[in-house]
């Protein structure tokens, strides 16, 4: 342990600080654990791994939805996993910017078309109008000759589709 | 501490607890849905939703705790207050009765929360609160979306479906003068620019209202005199059954946790 220990709560600005680039590369590898094909990072769940005043690692995370039941689930999946890289941390819940699906980085929306679910088309917005419907692409066939089947699907983040093209059903990663 | 900072307190906590304890009241009757849904794709719909309040719930009274700084958690705010302790307005406790009721008073809910988390989260001086809000906003779009639809369906559907929802208006509408009266703890709140004042929301309701009514050929009855007491603790007869479910497992096993 002869690595600098910050003194003002800011990681050395000269000396790379190795624990916490490391708390970073393990918190951002920690899948989801409704959507395992993604991590936290992908999905822009993981905010910020940083040092507090005291030097301890502080990981911050948001959650999806108000009611996300995963949310406990994922801070202490994100802790186990420091804590079996060695590294103790607290874990922050903080709420604002608010998510939206816009926080899923290209690669996480890529992940999630592989895995067989259609990534969120466009971006957030206050989208009103009645019995309005995107255009959902299939992630197995492309097509996008699709219709919605319910609005709430396997989770409270996804919705259920068809695609009339290669009749399978698939789940919709909705645009909030 | 002076007496008037400890009741500017008392008031904001009691500001935040008003809107707690409809998200809290409404995700309940939602979660009673679980296993009547007329059809899976409702079952999920309405459990998911009654999650979105729950969650709002949660975060609005984990913030009044906080606020009040006494150590009251987000449980002893939702399981141990007694009936007249919950300041929910009226709207939100009535009985679920069949799909078209609970449609329309998530409607008629929905249509007030989204514009006002809109506003909350753009003006309010308390940083916590835009937060919450930020984030409820999108959740009620969809639950606006979601039941506007339903009741422009029902409503301009089949002969049943548009007398069950008919009845639903001329159950349910006498309810809704409530969302936009300011109790005193919320004139505070809406002074102190924590919230804001429910009756400049007015507009936008109707018109939403208004909108969905028209594709759904249902009339807004005339309601001379609308239904209130929530905001003061007094509930209907429906909220003490409510509550002795909602507080059942806490009640018989004071403080047990998962």
């Amino acid at each position: 342990m002869s690595a600098p220990a910050p003194t003002s709560g800011k990681p050395s600005g000269t000396v790379a600080d190795f624990e916490l680039a490391r708390a970073l590369e393990v918190a951002s590898a920690v899948p989801d654990p409704e959507v395992p094909c993604v991590t936290v990072a992908d999905l822009g769940i993981l905010r910020s791994v940083s040092r507090d005043e005291t030097g301890r690692i502080v990981v911050r995370l948001t959650p999806t939805y108000s009611g996300c039941p995963a949310v406990i689930a994922i801070e202490m999946a994100v802790e186990t996993a420091l804590l079996s890289a060695g590294i103790d941390s607290t874990i922050e819940r903080v709420i604002s910017p608010p998510w939206t699906t816009d926080w899923i980085t290209d690669e996480g929306r890529e992940k999630l078309r592989a895995y067989g679910i259609a990534p969120p088309v466009g971006s957030s917005g206050g989208r009103r109008a009645f019995f309005a419907e995107d255009t959902v692409a299939c992630p197995r066939c492309g097509s996008t000759d699709t219709a919605k089947v319910s609005e709430f699907g396997s989770t409270a983040c996804k919705a259920h589709y068809r695609c009339n093209a290669c009749a399978e059903p698939f789940d919709y990663f909705k645009c909030i | 501490m002076g007496a008037a900072a400890a009741s500017a307190e008392a008031t904001t906590v009691a500001a935040i607890v008003e809107i707690a304890d409809d998200c809290l009241i409404l995700g309940h009757r939602l979660s009673e849905w679980c296993g009547h849904a007329p059809i899976l794709e409702e079952e999920l719909a309405l459990a998911n939703m009654g999650l979105d309040l729950l969650g709002q719930a949660r975060a609005l009274y984990a913030h009044a705790g906080e606020i009040e700084g006494k150590g009251r958690s987000e449980d002893d705010f939702a399981f141990l207050r007694r009936e007249r302790e919950y300041r929910n307005c009226l709207l939100v406790e009535r009985e679920n009765r069949d799909f078209a009721h609970t449609m329309l008073r998530q409607l008629y809910f929905a249509a007030f929360m989204q514009p006002f988390w809109r506003t909350v989260a753009a003006t309010s001086s308390d940083e916590t609160l835009r937060g919450i809000a930020a984030k409820a906003e999108k959740e009620m779009a969809y639950h606006l979306r979601h039941a506007g639809e339903w009741v422009i369906r029902m409503g301009d559907g089949t002969e049943e479906s548009a007398r069950r929802m008919a009845d639903a208006v001329i159950e349910l509408h006498r309810y809704t003068g409530e969302l936009f009266m300011a109790s005193p703890a919320r004139a505070d709140a809406v002074a102190a620019k924590l919230l804001p004042d429910p009756g400049s929301l007015r507009a936008e309701w109707d018109e939403t209202i208004a909108t969905v009514f028209a594709a759904a050929k249902l009339t807004a009855p005339e309601i001379r005199v609308m239904q209130k007491g929530g905001r003061d603790g007094i509930h209907g007869e429906d909220m003490g059954h409510l509550l002795a479910e909602l507080q059942f497992m806490q009640r018989a096993y004071p403080g047990q946790t998962w």
